[in-house]
């Protein structure tokens, strides 16, 4: 169990989003970044689509009650536990009354907090994600407050063999203690695409491109766009060139996507998020390639985008090179649970996949 | 029957029936959506309905393992071609006729005098009209359980607000041109407001959160302020 003593921004439970009731307009909501939360989870030794917390920008304050493993991966936001700094991307042993807290946002937008055993949250139609609007799912609908205690529910197998590494281990003057091996999931987001500035962001074209005058066409893929202040997981409204229209015929409401970018008529394109509406019915001058959506989740207003079109199926390669990079990362961090593996085989970005 | 598969990013094929709001191609969107809701394709993790089509979406990485040579989107166009050769045998599921209790004007409905004033009729000619009709639902979108329903009578089609409200009631009754709908949750939004419905049209915690589908038929019933308070109390969905 633990104890939320500042809430942070913006701190909700979100796990791969709820899937299954699109065709009555219940919005898939979710994690914005859906890959960051599944490498938490497995450091902790949880499926990767336990439900985990999402952090925003300025992270919580938590008090754990107990001892837990968690872990924290993507955004780096600075975390620190009884005052001493801690990393992203590796397991951590927490003792009870540990306090972990966050500082400056230095890269990206969003932290995954995932905790061995995930959090104790009713599922609302399949999901415990949290959708703001309709406030439902997560922790009662709604973002975390000051004084809310979360439950945890049992570390897996898994986790119960490190736990009791770290029990050993541990110094007795500390609350904490950090693995010594750790992931570094830049090489997950698609070839370092999330350090780039301006952010690189792979388009296919949308069923409205043609629509485009051919300025607003050449526009779109060489111009600068800045996210604005009016950017959130509903979606990012973005600033810079105005995109014009030729064919001004009505649009008749239709599905939508989490990576939709669609032009209403004062010309600024809106990138559709997580919680975005499941059906709209502004142009679609193009969709955010699958493979940039946890790239773009880690967009904050300021940061700036450029937009690059690639072919289907290149995204697909790409979803499956991901996928098969994915499983690698899974299988070593298993083994190292397992204690198959003594040696620290991971510097920075190196990974030794032939193990 | 005509239709047009086309491409929605890197996980989504939109199946198109027609360009306009029209009851016979939402009857093919209607058998579309019954096809895939008792035979799920396996690559298939959500399908939307629309006024005039079905957005598909599916799981690139399902497909890539399964058919290592062939491309997602070729075996997904295929798939769904089949199916729709076979859809004329589909019969839609049966159509509902619901009824749906509104208390209008006054604050429940704030845009009920302008309606009446561009359209040159009195408040309660607005009701009358409005009221008499049997509506189409064409699709749920926007928000969990809000009904796009059309269309309403030429008489008193007015258009979206020009500056949509930061938030709107749950259960308030609007127009938008030619649809009429119903407000699930508080929300913004930009249609006119006539009215207000004691009715939950989306029920998180029910087998069916959403009261409406796609191809029920509703009719509104004008009720006083008494009636409407009484329901809310009595928090009982209609069935």
């Amino acid at each position: 169990m633990l104890r939320i003593d500042k809430p942070g921004l913006l701190t909700t439970i979100q796990d791969q989003g709820r899937r299954d009731f699109q065709h009555v307009g219940v919005v898939t909501s979710g994690a914005m970044d859906q890959v960051s939360p599944r490498i938490a989870n497995w450091l902790t030794g949880n499926h990767g689509s336990e439900c985990v917390l999402e952090i925003t920008m300025i992270g919580p304050t938590i008090t754990f009650f107990g001892e837990a493993l968690i872990a924290i991966c993507g955004a780096d936001l600075s975390p620190e536990i009884d005052g001493m700094s801690v990393r992203n991307g590796r397991s951590i042993y927490v003792k009870k009354d540990a306090i972990l807290r966050f500082g400056k946002c230095v890269s990206g937008c969003r932290a995954y907090l995932a905790i061995a055993g995930g959090f104790h949250i009713p599922e609302v139609l399949h999901s415990k994600s949290t959708y703001l609007l309709a406030g439902i799912g997560g922790y009662h609908g709604r973002a975390l407050q000051k004084n809310d205690q979360l439950q945890t529910g049992n570390p897996s197998a898994l986790a119960e063999k490190m736990l009791q590494s770290f029990r050993k281990n541990v110094p007795i003057n500390r609350r904490f203690m950090e693995q010594s091996w750790s992931i570094h999931t830049s090489f997950i987001s698609a070839g370092s695409n999330a350090k780039k500035e301006p952010l690189h962001i792979r388009v296919l074209k949308g069923i409205h491109f043609s629509w485009f005058d051919q300025k607003s066409k050449d526009d779109f893929f060489k111009k600068t766009f800045q996210l604005s202040s009016e950017s959130d997981r509903m979606g990012y409204r973005l600033e810079g060139v105005k995109l014009k229209r030729t064919q001004m015929a009505e649009i008749l409401s239709e599905a939508v996507r989490f990576g939709t970018i669609q032009v209403p008529g004062d010309g600024n394109p809106i990138v559709l998020m997580a919680d975005s509406q499941t059906t709209g019915g502004y142009p679609k001058i193009a969709e955010a390639a699958s493979i940039d959506l946890p790239v773009l989740a880690q967009a904050k207003p300021g940061d700036k985008l450029v937009f690059a079109e690639i072919s289907l199926a290149k995204a697909h390669q790409l979803l499956w090179q991901r996928e098969e990079s994915m499983k690698i990362v899974q299988y070593q961090i298993q083994a190292h649970f397992q204690g198959k593996i003594t040696r620290n085989l991971w510097k920075g970005d190196e990974l030794d996949a032939s193990n | 029957m005509n239709f047009e598969l086309q491409s929605v990013g890197d996980n989504a094929i939109m199946v198109s029936f027609g360009s306009q709001i029209d009851k016979s191609i939402h009857k093919q969107v209607s058998k579309l959506s019954t096809y895939l809701s008792a035979n799920p394709f396996d690559w298939m993790t959500a399908y939307i309905p629309a006024y005039t089509s079905v957005t598909i979406f599916y799981d690139p990485i399902i497909l890539l393992r399964d058919a290592k040579t062939a491309h997602p989107y070729d075996i997904v166009d295929r798939q769904i071609s089949a199916a729709l050769e076979n859809l004329q045998e589909i019969s839609a599921d049966p159509a509902n006729i619901i009824e749906i209790p509104v208390c209008y004007g006054g604050k429940h409905g704030p845009d009920l005098s302008y309606v009446a004033e561009m359209n040159h009729l009195s408040e309660k000619e607005v009701i009358a009209i409005h009221s008499k009709t049997t509506y189409l639902v064409y699709m749920i979108g926007f928000v969990p359980g809000f009904p796009y329903a059309g269309r309403i009578p030429k008489e008193i089609r007015t258009p979206r607000k020009a500056t949509p409200r930061k938030r709107i009631p749950a259960g308030s009754v609007g127009i938008a041109d030619e649809q009429t709908g119903i407000y699930p949750i508080s929300s913004p939004g930009g249609w006119q407001i006539i009215g207000r419905t004691p009715l939950e049209l989306f029920r998180p915690d029910a087998a069916q959160p959403s009261l409406l589908k796609a191809g029920d038929h509703i009719r509104f019933k004008p009720v006083d302020e008494k009636v409407f308070q009484d329901w809310r109390e009595m928090d009982a969905p209609h069935r």
